[in-house]
């Protein structure tokens, strides 16, 4: 099988493995089939199933290691939240889906504007300097949202910046975070979403655009040898991650009613890391799937919820030493072929 | 296309005014490249000093000399991986003072590597194409809303790289990972992706390396016929002297980071600095 | 001015505790070229098994500190041939993410055994604090002790990797890999033992650490490990006297910053400052620039 047909192929048993989730989904919904916890968990699995897509565009697809994606989520989320209060309060005639929308959007912009601005320093620095600055990139974005304070008096809004005196209602408290939000998020917007960023990265990844990408990843130097913009790609893929993740923010946002910073710290965005190093560097569907049963399995064995982290971190390490490990890859390739080989068979019997 | 050049036995080498030769073809126009007392050091250790060639519009020439000459730091030179101490470099009469990487390929200069640089996770189409960059464009937003021109460029870019490939007869490979090519094979999608970024001046790093002689006499014969169909100049380094001496018309010899001799392959074979710096004083051979 | 002088000892008190960190980071840094992200946790591990020894078994402060640098020795020996040693032929990125790995085993491993609730450590400083200015400034008797173990440690290591046979490994090792093993140096025993030198000063500092900043979490150590690798950085990576002087200023900037800037922002500070040095000065302070090869 050719190359192209193989892209092809799993583009499209992307996109059927995740509109068949999302039909018995609703299916089971409509049947009252679907326990009322698992049914909370489903916005939040589209959203991390985001997170998961646009950090492996860093990570997996472009290859810089960034340790600070949540930082992206929560600009995106209190971003997101303070538009749709604002929304709210100055055009009640809206439907609470355009506000979601413009929200989402918003969430985008904001995170994008971030990455812009991160990414001009931090893309110039390779590595393992990249991934730590990154972290403290996220660092740096959770303890200014803890100084920053919004308050809506009417439909005015109010920003202060280390000064938590403010005329009208917080919308956002500081360190208290965001606070009465309207919970305006739904499972479609979710789906979405989803498909969108599917859609995005899918086609990024098989254009001119991604295979430069792909070819700085492989090999910088050839890369530029060839005449190719190092800088402008590498800080193409990081900012459409972070808009994506930005995205993915403001739909989580909206579906609490109240969220602080401390929600997306270094963990949190390691814990995306997870998904994407254990569905597979560079695989779209293995993040899907990763995100969706690494999000879905501890809320299930609640009891074993202390061990949560323990297995994360175990997991990593041995995908990591094992899938590194010489005579473990020279079998698993040596396996694959034998398969391709019996295939090939059949195709020329068939 | 025009007609072939003649074999190298024919070629006339003339001088240049800048203690060069050049083919005698190529002596009205300008030079695809040429070096002016061109040096670097690092950290006081001269590795390149006043490094002067010339290169005519179609030329192929051979940079020879024995290991740790500094042969690579010219290249590296050429095509602004460093920036030189001292001199200038021209390429197609422009001087590269301050450009980058990127902007010397921009010029029309393209290279391969003595360590192979593959992309090698991508397959041998795709490294093509990666070539074909800045030859084939369209924007992000065209390929990500997979516009009526993204599906245009891309069959275009399709068709141009399984062209180039046909060089080495390397069309049925497209779909494989170019991680996972022999050795031999690598080498030659280097040189097409070099080709594929439309160069004037195409530097070859050991490009007969690990090839087998039957091998090696196919790769000179495709590196004129490359030079003939597009009408390039090509600068080669190369130990197998056989290579060099079958297809340059000019050669250089480098030894210690200083131009020892410059001329043609006869020239250079009876030229006693050569014979020294390669062999080491005849005192010292016998004892 | 007295207020000023307080924060600033505290400022140096802290930094030298960065620095022992550093230090560490610095050696593995320089030899195993990675960044050893599990580092920051090996301190909080040094100062549960201090703690434990004091508070369990009630065993005198030193033998508590022996303990605990026995064991985070033989810890970062471990996790270096379990974890890392596998990968040295890989990409950096695998290796990074398998040291997040250990980092976030460690820390789990240590809510397992010791819980989530706050440790309250009790310091080992025998000695009082300094008064000077007529009780005016005080300067404690922990900040003075790790300022002084800091610039022991920093001699006694530069002494070593000057003078000794393995030291003179090590900076073959971290000079050129290939050509070391050429020369007869066995590098996997030398990054063994990097790994545990490094491990042991963790415990040093995990100790002191905890003496000043007496509050245990399994988290404890993260933040100051990534602090102590902005040190590292800050003074040039692989150079030990930049390790001290890179941890000395980062501590005292960070002291300074909170006391008058803002107490949210002192973290924020530490990092710009990361970033930064990174930006205009990657091969930090005393640290030489490399050139890659092409």
């Amino acid at each position: 099988m050719s190359m192209k047909k193989k892209t092809f192929l799993m583009t499209a048993v992307t996109f059927a493995v995740v509109i068949a989730a999302f039909i018995i989904c609703q299916v089971l919904i409509e049947n009252k089939l679907m326990s009322r916890a698992l049914r909370g968990q489903l916005i939040p699995i589209c959203c991390y199933i985001v997170m998961a897509v646009s950090l492996n565009l860093t990570v997996g697809i472009s290859g810089e290691l960034s340790l600070g994606h949540a930082g992206f989520m929560s600009i995106g989320a209190f971003s997101g939240i303070v538009l749709a209060a604002w929304l709210k309060a100055r055009f009640p005639e809206l439907s609470d889906l355009a506000r979601l929308l413009m929200a989402i959007v918003c969430g985008g912009l904001f995170s994008g504007v971030a990455g812009v601005l991160i990414g001009v320093p931090v893309l110039r620095l390779r590595g393992d300097y990249l991934a730590i600055v990154t972290l403290a990139f996220g660092e740096i974005i959770r303890n200014i949202l803890n100084l920053v304070y919004f308050s809506l008096e009417g439909a005015t809004l109010h920003a202060s910046f280390n000064q938590p005196v403010l005329p009208g209602k917080f919308v956002y408290n500081g360190p208290a975070g965001a606070q009465g939000v309207t919970k305006i998020a739904t499972f479609e917007v979710g789906f979405a979403l989803v498909l969108f960023t599917l859609l995005v990265v899918f086609n990024l990844v098989n254009s001119r655009s991604g295979r430069a990408i792909k070819a700085i990843r492989d090999n910088r130097i050839a890369a530029e040898s060839v005449g190719i913009n190092v800088t402008k790609y590498k800080m193409m893929a990081f900012v459409i991650s972070a808009v994506l993740a930005g995205m993915a923010g403001a739909l989580f946002g909206l579906n609490y009613s109240t969220l602080q910073a401390s929600k997306f710290n270094v963990d949190a965005s390691i814990q995306v890391l997870v998904f994407v190093v254990l569905g597979g560097l560079g695989s779209i569907l293995g993040s899907v799937i990763s995100a969706t049963v690494l999000y879905v399995l501890p809320e299930m064995l609640r009891e074993f919820a202390q061990y949560r982290m323990l297995i994360y971190a175990v997991i990593l390490i041995l995908v990591m030493v094992l899938g590194n490990n010489p005579t473990l890859r020279g079998i698993v390739n040596r396996v694959g072929e034998s398969l391709r080989g019996k295939n090939r068979k059949g195709d020329k019997a068939a | 296309m025009s007609e072939p050049i003649k074999h190298r036995s024919t070629t006339k080498m003339v001088p240049y005014p800048s203690e060069s030769i050049v083919p005698e073809r190529d002596l009205g126009k300008t030079p695809v490249l040429e070096t002016r007392h061109l040096g670097i050091d690092f950290g006081g250790l001269k590795a390149v000093e006043d490094f002067n060639l010339t290169i005519g519009r179609t030329e192929i020439a051979g940079l020879i000399g024995p290991n740790g000459a500094g042969k690579t730091t010219v290249f590296n030179l050429l095509t602004k991986v460093y920036e030189p101490t001292t001199g200038t470099v021209l390429i197609n009469g422009r001087d590269t003072k301050g450009m980058n990487i990127v902007q010397a390929s921009h010029l029309g200069i393209a290279r391969t590597f003595q360590n192979i640089r593959l992309f090698s996770n991508m397959t041998v189409e795709e490294n093509v194409r990666v070539g074909l960059h800045n030859q084939v464009k369209y924007d992000m937003f065209t390929g990500i809303l997979r516009l009526p021109r993204y599906w245009k460029q891309e069959k275009k870019q399709h068709e141009q790289a399984l062209e180039l490939l046909s060089l080495f007869d390397m069309q049925s490979l497209a779909d494989e990972v170019s991680g996972s090519l022999p050795y031999g094979m690598q080498r030659r999608l280097e040189i097409v992706r070099a080709l594929a970024t439309n160069p004037s001046l195409l530097l070859l790093d050991e490009p007969a390396a690990g090839m087998n002689p039957h091998e090696t006499e196919e790769l000179m014969e495709t590196i004129a016929r490359i030079r003939d169909q597009f009408q390039i100049a090509i600068l080669l380094i190369e130990h197998d002297m056989s290579l060099v001496m079958g297809v340059c018309e000019g050669i250089c010899v480098l030894n210690f980071g200083k131009v020892i001799a410059k001329g043609t392959a006869d020239e250079i074979q009876s030229n006693p600095l050569v014979i020294e710096a390669y062999l080491g004083k005849r005192k010292e051979a016998n004892a | 001015m007295v207020s000023f002088l307080s924060h600033l000892f505290n400022g140096i008190s802290l930094g030298s505790v960065y620095a022992i960190i550093a230090l560490g980071y610095s050696m593995v840094y320089g030899i195993a070229k990675m960044l050893n992200f599990a580092h920051g946790d090996v301190i909080m591990v040094g100062a549960y098994v201090c703690f434990s020894a004091l508070q369990y078994w009630h065993l005198p402060p030193i033998v508590g500190v022996l303990i605990s640098i026995v064991l985070c020795t033989v810890l970062g020996m471990l996790i270096e041939r379990l974890a890392y040693k596998p990968l040295r032929q890989s990409t950096s990125l695998a290796v990074l993410i398998t040291a997040i790995g250990v980092s976030y085993l460690l820390q789990n491993l240590a809510l397992l055994i010791w819980g989530a609730n706050n440790k309250v450590f009790t310091s080992i400083v025998p000695f009082d604090a300094l008064r000077l200015f007529g009780g005016e400034l005080v300067i404690s008797g922990e900040s003075i002790a790790t300022v002084v173990c800091g610039v022991a440690i920093m001699i006694g290591l530069n002494a070593f990797v000057r003078r000794t046979k393995m030291g003179k490994s090590m900076r073959a090792v971290s000079e050129d890999k290939n050509a070391a093993e050429l020369m007869g140096i066995n590098v996997n025993r030398t990054i063994s033992m990097t790994f545990a030198i490094g491990s042991a000063l963790a415990a040093v500092a995990g100790v002191l650490l905890c003496s000043t900043y007496p509050t245990l979490t399994p988290t404890t150590g993260s933040m100051p490990g990534i602090k102590a690798f902005t040190a590292a950085v800050f003074g040039g990576i692989g150079s030990i006297p930049g390790a001290m002087l890179g941890g000395v200023l980062l501590g005292v900037i960070e002291i300074l910053g909170k006391a008058y800037i803002s107490t949210e922002l002192g973290d924020a500070l530490v990092f710009a400052v990361l970033i930064i040095v990174l930006l205009f000065k990657p091969s930090g302070l005393l640290g030489k620039p490399v050139r890659e090869k092409v």
